[in-house]
């Protein structure tokens, strides 16, 4: 995984979020415009260039108690305004593992 | 079984309640996450894709019934109601919360578990035969040795913050189930020619993006000189080893880079200051760690009861004991595998009531022992022959009797993208593809042993240098895409496998894999070459001309 400090220097090729994992159960969440965090990918903050992806993943970082490890993830935005992952990782983060059994709670 | 006394449950007790304070400091905002995390490693919890992994060390991979019903109680009570059995002899559960991880510690505590240097650069879980003190032949139990550098090691000041993590496994029989070829530090239990006990000591081996098979370095060291020994090796490398380049950082690097001879010089150079001093073992020590190890009470029993013999007549129960069933050490005993590998399920993963199970068949047939191995396989050690048949029929109803011990589709598998945030691909949906490609027994029996190991990435979890045939995962332009390597080995004659050619796609992985096992039957020279040997006869060209003759 990219290390928040080296994300600071990448450019971002298209619409992109925050992603965390919540500190006290670390359940994956997402930075929203309400500067809190949502388990909901719909809620979460888009950005679209590398000042508001820095912005917005500084800001992250320095909620600590809230929720660790943020990160800069690629989605995809419908037409609709629908977000979805923009990788399969994000993906297995957002629905769960694809391998049967185990992916149920 | 080993007995624990009250230094160890006093050190275990101590370390839950330190966590626990420590917990609470970090969600109160008193620690950030930077001073946090280097504390949650030392107890075993890394954050994975999901939620936080809470990794629970199995010393030399033996478990009493009470401990294993303690897993399945965690698995239960604070994660999904599964566990996955690791090729290290841990367990790991996916999905804890942190607010809750002192309490499922403490729960665990209570039964002399814990997790306690299963991360972090230290020294971690000293790994062991899972056969371990019941195998025919083997020179003599060598827990009893992982248990006194267990000791010796656990919360040792200079071994806590070494430039990376370090890994020493123990073996004491002829046939190497331990894979100490591919740890840092391997040890083989041997006999000099007074017949006093010492070690054949191996070092720097290991896997991930550099692997390297562990080269000898001491053809005899004397069993009260091993700690010594040890500690030597480790403060050559502390001194030496890299700590700028967490790529170059572990010892077979060093090793490596400093060739065996200067580095043997260096080792033995520090070996002479520090061999006469207290380091030394007593017999006393040895002894008293003997003492603490307990074996059944074995009866004296035929070698083949009457039950064994009409249970033969039932195939699918010789199809079970052909693979599950090996020799003990005393007449009338057998040791019995339990795969974890059931066709289409995730390698290692055993759910709550299955081990809750285990732990009641360990009580009833196996004087309430159990052992991990590094397969990611259980083990109950001391089965009576008689047993055998009520024992199949039993693990059948809880989907444990899955005939493919050492078979094609019993494989060794990382948890991959599935679960962990350093993997590019996924491992297990490939596994379990693999388990339905080759779920017929008959079939797996006819190609005979052939290991397959995967990693979903290159620090090779999987241990896929070293499957007989290996899956590596990758990511390349956004997707997943799959290594093939054959000719790995990890036991006594461990070598690496050789790349065939470029990668594949996901879907196309199981196919690869028929090719070459249809490759193989075709080019055996008879039913009894296995895959090794007609790998070792041909080299891997005709595999990778059938691979790749239509892609």
């Amino acid at each position: 995984m990219t290390s928040p400090l080296e994300q600071k220097k990448i450019k971002i090729a298209g619409p992109s979020i925050v992603t965390a994992n919540r500190t006290w159960d670390g359940i994956v969440v997402y930075r929203t415009t309400a500067k809190s965090w949502s388990a909901d990918l719909s809620e979460a903050a888009i950005v679209r260039n590398s000042d508001e992806a820095k912005a917005l993943l500084a800001e992250s970082i320095a909620d600590d108690v809230g929720a660790i490890g943020p990160y800069i993830a690629p989605v995809q935005v419908g037409a609709d305004g629908k977000i979805e992952p923009g990788n399969l990782r994000e993906q297995i983060r957002r629905t769960g593992v694809t391998i049967g059994q185990s992916a149920q709670a | 079984m080993y007995a624990y006394d009250e230094i160890d449950r006093t050190l275990v007790n101590e370390r839950v309640s330190e966590f626990r304070d420590q917990v609470k400091r970090r969600l109160s905002g008193e620690l950030t996450e930077d001073e946090f995390k280097i504390l949650r490693l030392q107890n075993g919890v890394y954050l994975q894709l999901h939620a936080y992994m809470f990794r629970v060390a199995i010393p030399y991979g033996t478990l009493a019934t009470n401990q294993l019903r303690a897993l399945a109680h965690v698995a239960r009570k604070y994660d999904r109601g599964y566990g996955h059995f690791t090729t290290r002899q841990n367990i790991q559960f996916n999905w804890i919360k942190l607010a809750e991880l002192p309490d499922a510690l403490e729960d665990l505590a209570k039964v002399g578990i814990h997790a306690m240097q299963t991360s972090g650069n230290n020294m971690r879980n000293v790994t062991s035969d899972q056969w371990a003190g019941v195998a025919p032949g083997e020179i003599e139990d060598p827990r009893i040795w992982s248990e006194l550098i267990r000791q010796h090691t656990t919360l040792h000041p200079e071994f806590s913050f070494l430039p990376r993590k370090f890994k020493i496994a123990i073996t004491a029989s002829d046939h190497d189930r331990a894979a100490i070829k591919i740890h840092d530090i391997g040890l083989r239990l041997i006999k000099n020619e007074k017949g006093e006990t010492g070690f054949e000591v191996l070092v720097g081996g290991g896997l991930g993006r550099t692997p390297f098979i562990a080269k000898t370095i001491k053809h005899f060291v004397h069993g009260r000189d091993i700690l010594s020994y040890i500690e030597a090796i480790l403060r050559v490398y502390n001194q030496y080893g890299r700590r700028d380049n967490i790529y170059k950082a572990r010892i077979k690097i060093l090793v490596h880079e400093l060739g065996i001879e200067k580095f043997s010089r260096e080792v033995e150079d520090e070996w002479q200051h520090i061999r006469n001093s207290s380091l030394e073992i007593d017999d006393e020590v040895i002894e008293d760690i003997r003492s603490r190890f307990t074996y059944p009470a074995y009866e004296k029993l035929p070698h083949m009861p009457d039950e064994l013999r009409q249970a033969a007549a039932d195939p699918d129960f010789e199809a079970w004991r052909k693979n599950s069933v090996a020799p003990h050490k005393v007449q009338g005993y057998s040791i019995v595998t339990i795969s974890l590998k059931p066709t289409g399920g995730p390698p290692g993963d055993a759910t709550a009531e299955q081990m809750d199970a285990l732990a009641d068949l360990a009580d009833k047939y196996s004087f309430g022992e159990i052992r991990v191995g590094h397969e990611q396989n259980l083990a109950l050690p001391h089965v009576a022959k008689r047993d055998l048949p009520a024992l199949w029929k039993a693990l059948d109803k809880l989907g444990l009797a899955t005939p493919n011990v050492n078979l094609i589709t019993d494989i060794i598998a990382c948890p991959g993208l599935d679960y962990c945030s350093l993997a590019n691909a996924r491992s297990i949906p490939i596994a379990q593809e693999l388990t339905r490609r080759f779920a017929n027994h008959e079939l797996a029996n006819l190609i005979g042993r052939l290991h397959i190991n995967i990693s979903g990435c290159i620090n090779a979890c999987g241990h896929h240098h070293v499957g007989h045939i290996g899956i590596l995962g990758v990511e390349k332009n956004g997707e997943e895409v799959y290594q093939i390597t054959i000719g790995g080995r990890a036991d006594e004659s461990a070598a690496l496998g050789t790349l065939i050619g470029p990668g594949v796609k996901f879907d196309e992985v199981a196919d690869v894999v028929e090719d070459i096992v249809e490759a193989y039957l075709a080019l055996r020279e008879r039913p009894e070459e296995l895959f090794m040997d007609t790998v070792k006869r041909l080299g891997v060209e005709p595999f990778k001309e059938r691979v790749y003759a239509t892609r």
